[in-house]
């Protein structure tokens, strides 16, 4: 690690770090600091970066919650990828909507259809296999639009320093200052139509300071670091060191994030819709909005909510898994 | 007073030993992976005597004392022999009644003062706590005497001092503070593990002064867990030399100083800078270092680092036994082929090492 | 530390101006912007036209910012459109403020009770089954979407045993004087103790589904300081001086351990804000995250407006505090 003041968990403020002024300084907000650490202790040096990915690999290898993650959304991802060829019916076709009345809105489970069919009598079952599909979209853009936002604030903030970092750190503070759940409601009330779009949008926008931070940390701990100012006394333009040497360096904790990340990105899907900020086309499923639509019949057909409801819930926890046992294998500190 | 306690009254070998270690092992792991860490280790103390356990890091010394507290961690470890203490075997007790003993019987000070205090309580309650335990002590009645032991050990202004944190002090006060719990019940025997090895030099001698005052005065016999053999000239009245978690070599102070026979001791006196040496002499450093060690089947562990290695060195293991060459009492020696008994011109003796 | 606590205040206060400004810019870009969204479906072209010159929605932005500032710092936020049509809308937040606020304390209060034992037994026995299942049941928390989660424990709880109220704060029944609108508190103040236990049943169900998370994490954080701890040289020192286990546990373990739980608190009132629109939304809480609900579901902007502000204020706030009370415990920030 760069840094020789790298706080532990248990001591915030190391009585050894010689500069104590810098240690308070950064003893403000535990969110900041607990996405400072990450970004520290996930960057690597080009001379340890080999062994630190491979010696993180052989014990993830090992790491039965790992194994356990990955195995989930691997069988998701393929779920997602064959999806139109799994689904036994055209997940837009209203096959039983013969059977759809006021007094039963649910058709029952039935031969070929082992699910039953929703309120407008489409075959349940092949709307959560092609749901699996959208899900993943929604999550992997709205990751990636947050990782993009952060990655140019980051960027220009940590490669840039001086005022620029200034200002551009304070605008992430006070959006980290606002909970994320309401800010992402907030941002998705802003549009009179909503759509996919505006959804993803919504909840990549909540994820820009989080990823702002962390690129921003992990840019500031590197800059010193011998293989950068080996580049600039080379007479190595900013740019390039910031692209060519400094970025590469921040992968380990991106990956960390944007894993975590996608799985908060599908339930706060789930949560859009749930307040009517979803998308209200429903012609393409996806598994938020069929949580989220359900709410009217929980309390008399509540399977219509528990099957996307499982789904979401074992998708986010594989990406869980995954995360934090990447998180603790990239970690230098927990590696004893 | 007996400013040198190796050449004047030597309590060995007078009244029963306070502690009697006997074939103290221990094992980390299990299986094809065990490693044992410490291996049929036994020496005495006897009350009112300094025994050092000398090595370099990594040869048992640290654990040896963990386990006689029993202090290493509950799991992945095994430790066999007994730890007779005061004639109970402390490895048989129960853990309440083991609780009794720690802080009240037998004391340990550790390494690194900063990290062995609690950086959140204040220093009066982390000496007055011991009192309170095993003394029964008020709040208020353990406080004071905490300032008077605090006042005892060297720190200015101890009732001051009393509501300060760790943080606040220096790394000599810190290590004085530590000095006051581990003596605050009186136990009869001390365990210092590198006492001074975290502190600045000229602090090193204060605090190897201080524990000397403080264990003649109160008659407390110490166990001086250290790597530099400038601590065991100013302090031990015996040394026991580890490596690889046996001993090697055991000798009262004087008679290792002035005829090292196992050539580990040799070499470590040998890498001892020294006061009287003409300029220019090159320090003779041990070769090697105890990561590399081999264990001890099927030869002599130290062999592949030693200057007088034979080729029965490789062969068979040598046997901890009684040196009878080596002119001084109660001499043992684990080697095929000792150092000559007449004294080395290259050692330096134990004044020359403590000035 | 005096200084330390004028930065901090000072820092909150430039959060709460960007804030502001933040809300300026989300109101202007509301659909239809703030003429519609204050006249709703009385909207014709005449009337908007004179509600923008009645506003000086002509005059230069920075202009309308001042006025926005001067109305909103004298509590002028508006008049509701929604359900409270013509309530102020400043008055929707005050009224329904001490109930969120009980409803949020209950539940970080059975969080901090059930999570920081739990993570104290896990760590110490590490690895065993207790902690194995710990571990595995606050990963499964995270990934749980809150809502459906509520919707669970209703459908079983109150529908289907019947055990507890369904929805609401007080049964229709109960006829309580209110003194501090904290329905349990005053029932205990007022000795009307049918009152208080009715106003607990209510708060129970929704209370441990907006806990689900804050307990994840408190518990994983309480995990993992007291494993950092544990390995500590000064816990070493403690059992060397024979001391008793609950000194040591007490004293020695759980003062360090949780300095870094303390922080987290703070920022889990995040999550209590954001959860609390999905929870009091399913229970049919009258809290303001109801409030926040249902205005976005009719996009009432004055209420929303309100709401947002506050809950923003209110976070900033309790971190403001947090980061106070840290420097408190902490002796080593505490005397420098």
């Amino acid at each position: 690690m760069t840094d020789p003041t790298a706080e532990t968990g248990t001591s915030p403020v190391s009585p050894e770090d010689p500069d104590h002024r810098s240690a308070f300084a950064r003893m403000g907000d535990r969110r900041k600091r607990r996405i400072d650490e990450l970004a520290e202790a996930g960057s690597l040096s080009d001379e340890r970066g080999v062994s630190l990915w491979q010696s993180a690999w052989r014990r993830l290898r090992r790491d039965p919650v790992f194994l356990i993650g990955a195995v989930i959304i691997l069988l998701f991802l393929i779920v997602a990828l064959i999806a139109p060829w799994l689904a036994p019916h055209d997940p837009r076709a209203r096959d039983l909507i013969g059977q759809v009345t006021p007094a039963t809105p649910i058709p029952d489970p039935q031969p070929g259809y082992p699910l039953g069919g929703d309120n407008a009598g489409r075959d349940l079952l092949s709307r959560l296999i092609v749901g699996a599909r959208q899900t993943l979209i929604v999550g992997v853009l709205a990751t990636l639009g947050g990782l993009f936002g952060g990655l140019v604030l980051g960027t220009l903030a940590g490669g840039i320093g001086g005022w620029v970092d200034n200002i551009v750190m304070r605008v992430v503070d006070v959006m980290l200052s606002i909970p994320s759940l309401l800010m992402a409601f907030s941002i998705a009330a802003i549009f009179a139509r909503p759509s996919q779009w505006t959804v993803i949008l919504a909840i990549a926008i909540v994820q820009v300071p989080v990823f702002a931070r962390l690129l921003r940390g992990s840019m500031i701990s590197q800059r010193h670091s011998d293989h950068v100012l080996a580049a600039r006394s080379l007479g190595v333009r900013a740019p390039a060191i910031v692209f060519r040497h400094m970025l590469p360096n921040s992968v380990g904790p991106v990956i960390v994030q944007g894993t975590l990340v996608l799985a908060v990105s599908i339930i706060d899907a789930a949560a859009l819709s749930f307040l009517g900020l979803g998308n209200p086309d429903d012609s393409v499923p996806e598994w938020g909005q069929m949580l989220g639509r359900a709410q009217v019949f929980f309390n008399t057909y509540p399977h219509v909510a528990v099957y996307p409801a499982l789904c979401i819930i074992v998708v986010a926890l594989g990406f869980t898994l995954m995360g934090e046992s990447l998180r603790e294998a990239l970690d230098p500190k927990s590696r004893r | 007073m007996t400013d040198r306690p190796g050449t004047s009254t030597y309590p060995s070998g007078e009244g029963e030993p306070l502690l009697s270690v006997r074939d103290l092992t221990v094992t980390f792991g299990r299986g094809a992976k065990a490693f044992r860490a410490v291996d049929a280790v036994s020496f005495d103390v006897r009350p009112g005597q300094t025994v050092g356990l000398v090595g370099e890091s990594g040869c048992g010394k640290s654990v040896t004392s963990l386990a006689i507290m029993r202090l290493l961690p509950s799991r992945g470890n095994a430790v066999t022999g007994s730890v007779h203490f005061d004639g109970e075997d402390l490895l048989t007790l129960s853990d309440t009644q083991m609780r009794d003993r720690r802080g009240r019987d037998v004391a340990m000070i550790f390494q690194d003062p900063l990290s062995s205090l609690n950086p959140v309580v204040p220093l009066g309650v982390q000496v007055a706590e011991v009192l309170e335990r095993h003394r029964g002590m008020n709040r208020g009645d353990a406080g004071r005497r905490a300032a008077e032991l605090l006042d005892k050990v060297g720190i200015p202004d101890p009732t001051r001092r009393l509501k300060e944190y760790p943080h606040q002090l220096s790394g000599g006060m810190r290590q004085r503070a530590l000095i006051a719990m581990a003596l605050a019940c009186e136990p009869r025997l001390l365990i210092a593990d590198e006492p001074t090895t975290a502190l600045d030099v000229t602090i090193q001698a204060q605090i190897l002064a201080l524990l000397k005052e403080l264990v003649q005065e109160s008659g407390t016999s110490l166990i001086m867990i250290t790597h530099d053999l400038g601590v065991v000239a100013g302090l031990c009245d015996e040394v026991n030399v580890l490596y690889g978690g046996r001993i090697v070599e055991r000798a009262r102070r004087h008679d290792l100083f002035a005829r090292p026979r196992h050539p580990y001791t040799g070499g470590l006196l040998a890498s001892i800078p020294r006061l009287t040496e003409g300029k220019g002499r090159r320090l003779t450093p041990v070769p090697g270092s105890v990561a590399d060690n081999i264990p001890w089947e099927g030869g002599c562990a130290f062999a592949p680092r030693c200057s007088s290695e034979i080729e029965v060195c490789r062969e068979r293991t040598p046997e901890l036994v009684p040196d009878h060459e080596g002119l001084g009492p109660d001499r043992l020696l684990r080697c095929h082929n000792p150092l000559e008994s007449n004294p080395l011109d290259d050692a330096p003796s134990d004044e020359e090492v403590r000035a | 530390m005096l200084r330390f606590i004028v930065r901090r205040l000072l820092q909150a206060v430039i959060a709460l101006f960007v804030l502001s400004v933040l809300l300026f810019a989300w109101l202007r870009s509301l659909p239809g912007g703030v003429v519609s969204a204050l006249l709703g479906e009385r909207g014709t072209p005449e009337n908007a036209a004179r509600l923008r010159a009645q506003l000086g929605l002509d005059d230069p932005l920075p202009v309308q910012y001042w006025r926005f500032l001067q109305r909103a710092l004298q509590g002028d936020f508006g008049v509701s459109n929604g359900v409270y049509r013509g309530e102020p809308a400043l008055d929707v937040f005050v009224q329904r403020f001490p109930a969120t606020l009980e409803l949020s304390l209950f539940a970080l209060a059975l969080a901090l009770v059930l999570a920081i034992p739990l993570g104290y037994v896990a760590a110490r026995r590490r690895g065993g089954m207790l902690d194995t299942g710990s571990v595995i049941f606050s990963l499964v928390g995270v990934a749980v979407p809150v809502f459906f989660l509520a919707y669970v424990l209703k459908y079983l709880f109150a529908v289907r045993w019947g055990l507890l109220p369904p929805s609401g704060r007080q049964s229709v029944g109960i006829d309580a004087t209110h003194i501090t609108n904290l329905y349990v508190l005053d029932g205990i103040l007022t000795r009307e103790w049918d009152a208080a236990w009715d106003a607990l049943k209510h708060l129970i169900l929704p209370a441990i589904a907006l806990s689900s998370i804050p307990f994840a994490i408190i518990f994983r954080i309480t995990r993992a300081a007291v494993i950092d701890v544990m390995d500590e040289d000064y816990v070493r020192t403690a059992r060397a001086k024979g001391l008793t286990s609950s000194v040591i546990r007490v004293r020695h373990i759980m003062r360090n351990a949780l300095i870094p739980v303390v922080t987290i608190v703070g920022l889990q009132v995040g999550a209590l804000l954001g959860g609390a629109v999905l929870t009091e939304k399913v229970f049919a809480f009258q809290g303001i995250g109801q409030a926040l609900a249902i205005g976005f579901e009719r996009r009432d902007y004055p209420v929303l407006q309100v709401l947002i502000m506050f809950a923003a204020l209110i976070y900033i706030v309790v971190n403001l505090a947090v980061d106070v009370a840290y420097a408190l415990i902490d002796p080593r920030v505490r005397t420098k």
